[in-house]
């Protein structure tokens, strides 16, 4: 009990309201809290101490790496586009229809979230590549071949970036459910303009969110490109591609790139500050 | 032209079973205990729920038929409705959700935008408002703009579901008036409100339990009401008069004591059982008594329900063996009495 005393500030007593309990719980854990808070922050302290700040713009106008710079745009852009034309229709599927194996088509989709990227690589390379369950008839029909290839990327970077997309907008539509698409209908909107009209710009703070995530999970794709992509500079060779190659070539620019890297990540929780940061 | 309903509604272990109900033009009101299937009733006419049998027709043409195979959507319906929790478009401005639906049926934006702030300035929305988001006005406010977006569309029936639920007394009088103005063939009202009935219907239909207890005219109602709760509903005596404090001045002169105060023009209402009458001057605490004469008494099994005229027309639900005992009947003048704990005062 004397612990428990002493953990409270010393002014409580005298504040008006009620006791709160929070604050009641072993001094030990803010030890261990702080320690862990040292560990996120540690590693970002050691990149930016060794941050090559006045060579920044030479490193990061190397040709090698702007090669990297241009594919990492290009593959993520894409691929966040595709998350978005897919992902839209999902989330109204998972959110407004009663799916009869509900819980399992959930899992499904969030199954990448949780997946080992090597694995997702793998996966997909059984999936669509030469041989493949599907990419075997990509290939003799159309002459198609994802591996190793741009596509490829996409490919890669949009598997698992969907379900950042696909959850965020889910959510959304169900806390809007369909009171206003209703009122919309009493007006004379039909099903596209309503969902155009209605349904999108209610939605849209979580429209925006599950674009910016799902952007930054395809920007830092590392392990099912390597894996189904491969490593080929100019076509799949991306910004995280580049870092780790570059640790053994040329630290400095490692390290320049990872800054660039981790610029991004904190543009994107910019963006979300409101809807997840909580204040 | 009429609204001509005869099916059921099935929603999740509960049904609502309609039969033969004609709604004529002008207002009818849709009164019921809560739970009786007003929304359910409203929200198939719109469109909002299918029948699951039966037939519903609007204006000559067969809008749900689930045995034929006919079901016209919602959009394409000519309903309007007016939710009871609004449900204003919280990402457009004020004169965009009035210019909605012009705008959804092809009215190109600057004729919509006229047409809704003609509307806004008829429902009595201030224009310096109108660039608002829903969100920043009062509920009173609000309903005035629900309705306006409702009624933009020109429905050839519009459905107003409990409209003063969220407004406060200082707004009704001048939402009733609208109500009372619509320009829609048709309006259903539903409501829980006897000043809603008295000042606005001129046909009823009583739900009770999920089915239709009773339609017609309001007399005609009011003399078979159907259910229980129908009949204390419509037993509610409404008066309207002008309040200055504790006092209600009635048309006729009569002035009414009251429990709370008000100011200005206000109705009185009170259910039929809270009038107690007398042969003679009651002595005692009552103080709002008067002499009336009786018109005509009806009686409907232990209830003996007396219509009196005189100041105030009112109705009194006692006993058939007091009216037995007081040896009622038509033109007798008799002392009528109120408490004043008994009135309520609405605005």
């Amino acid at each position: 009990m004397r612990a428990l005393t002493a953990a409270r500030p010393s002014g409580a007593a005298a504040e008006p309201g009620p006791a709160r309990p929070a604050g009641q719980f072993p001094a030990a854990l803010t030890v261990v809290g702080f320690l862990a808070l040292g560990l996120l922050a540690l590693p970002i302290v050691g990149l930016l101490q060794r941050a090559p700040w006045s060579a920044l713009p030479a490193v990061l106008g190397e040709s090698e790496v702007l090669e990297a710079l241009r594919v990492s745009l290009i593959v993520s852009l894409v691929a966040t586009a595709a998350c978005v034309v897919l992902g839209l229709p999902l989330a109204f599927v998972l959110a407004r229809r009663r799916l009869r194996f509900g819980r399992v088509v959930r899992a499904l989709v969030m199954l990448p979230m949780v997946l080992p990227p090597v694995v997702a690589g793998t996966a997909l390379l059984f999936a669509l590549g030469r041989r493949g369950l599907v990419g075997q008839w990509l290939d003799s029909w159309f002459g198609v071949s994802l591996p190793f290839t741009t596509a490829g990327a996409v490919v890669a970077a949009a598997f698992v970036a969907l379900p950042f997309f696909v959850v965020t907008v889910e959510a959304a539509l169900r806390q809007a459910g369909d009171d206003l698409d209703e009122a919309a209908a009493t007006l004379g909107a039909g099903a596209w303009s309503t969902l155009l009209h209605v349904t999108l710009p209610t939605i849209r703070p979580a429209l925006a969110a599950g674009t910016a995530l799902a952007w930054a999970r395809a920007v830092g794709e590392f392990g099912a490109t390597l894996t189904f992509a491969g490593n080929f500079p100019g076509r799949t060779r991306t910004l995280p591609l580049e870092t780790y190659l570059a640790l053994e070539r040329n630290p400095e620019a490692a390290v320049a790139i990872s800054l660039v890297l981790m610029a991004v990540a904190l543009a994107v929780l910019v963006t979300l500050r409101d809807r997840w940061m909580p204040r | 032209m009429t609204v001509s309903f005869d099916g059921l509604v099935a929603r999740s272990g509960w049904t609502l079973r309609v039969d033969g109900l004609e709604i004529d033009e002008g207002v009818t009101a849709v009164v019921g205990a809560n739970g009786t299937g007003k929304t359910t009733l409203g929200r198939a006419v719109a469109g909002l729920d299918r029948l699951a049998g039966g037939r519903l027709v609007i204006a000559g043409s067969v809008v749900d038929d689930p045995a034929a195979g006919a079901f016209v959507p919602a959009h394409q319906r000519r309903v309007g409705l007016v939710f009871q929790d609004l449900r204003l478009f919280g990402h457009l401005r004020v004169i965009d959700n009035v210019a909605f639906g012009l705008r959804r049926t092809g009215t190109d934006r600057a004729a919509a935008r006229q047409r809704a702030g003609d509307l806004l300035e008829r429902v009595g929305v201030d224009s310096g408002v109108w660039s608002k988001r829903p969100t920043a006005l009062s509920g009173g406010q609000r309903q005035r703009v629900a309705i306006a977006r409702a009624l933009a569309p020109e429905p050839e029936v519009l459905i107003v579901d409990e409209p003063l639920a969220s407004v406060d007394s200082s707004g009704r009088a001048g939402l009733r008036a609208l109500i009372g103005e619509s320009p829609a063939r048709h309006t259903l009202l539903i409501t829980h409100d006897p000043v809603d009935v008295a000042t606005l219907a001129s046909r009823l239909v009583v739900l009770d339990n999920g089915a239709v207890a009773s339609r017609g005219s309001v007399a005609e109602v009011t003399a078979r009401p159907g259910c229980e709760w129908a009949a204390t509903f419509l037993g509610a005596n409404v008066v309207p008069g002008h309040a200055q404090g504790t006092s209600v001045t009635t048309g006729a002169g009569l002035v009414l004591t009251v429990a709370s105060e008000a100011e200005g023009p206000v109705y009185v209402t009170f259910p039929a059982h809270a009038v107690t009458l007398h042969r003679d001057r009651p002595a005692g605490s009552a103080r709002n008594a008067w002499q009336a004469e009786l018109e005509r008494v009806d009686i409907d099994g232990e209830r003996a329900r007396v219509h009196l005229a005189g100041p105030l027309a009112v109705r009194a639900d006692i006993t058939r063996r007091s009216a037995d005992e007081l040896e009622l009947r038509p033109g007798l003048t008799v002392w009528a009495s109120l408490k004043a704990t008994e009135l309520t005062v609405v605005t």
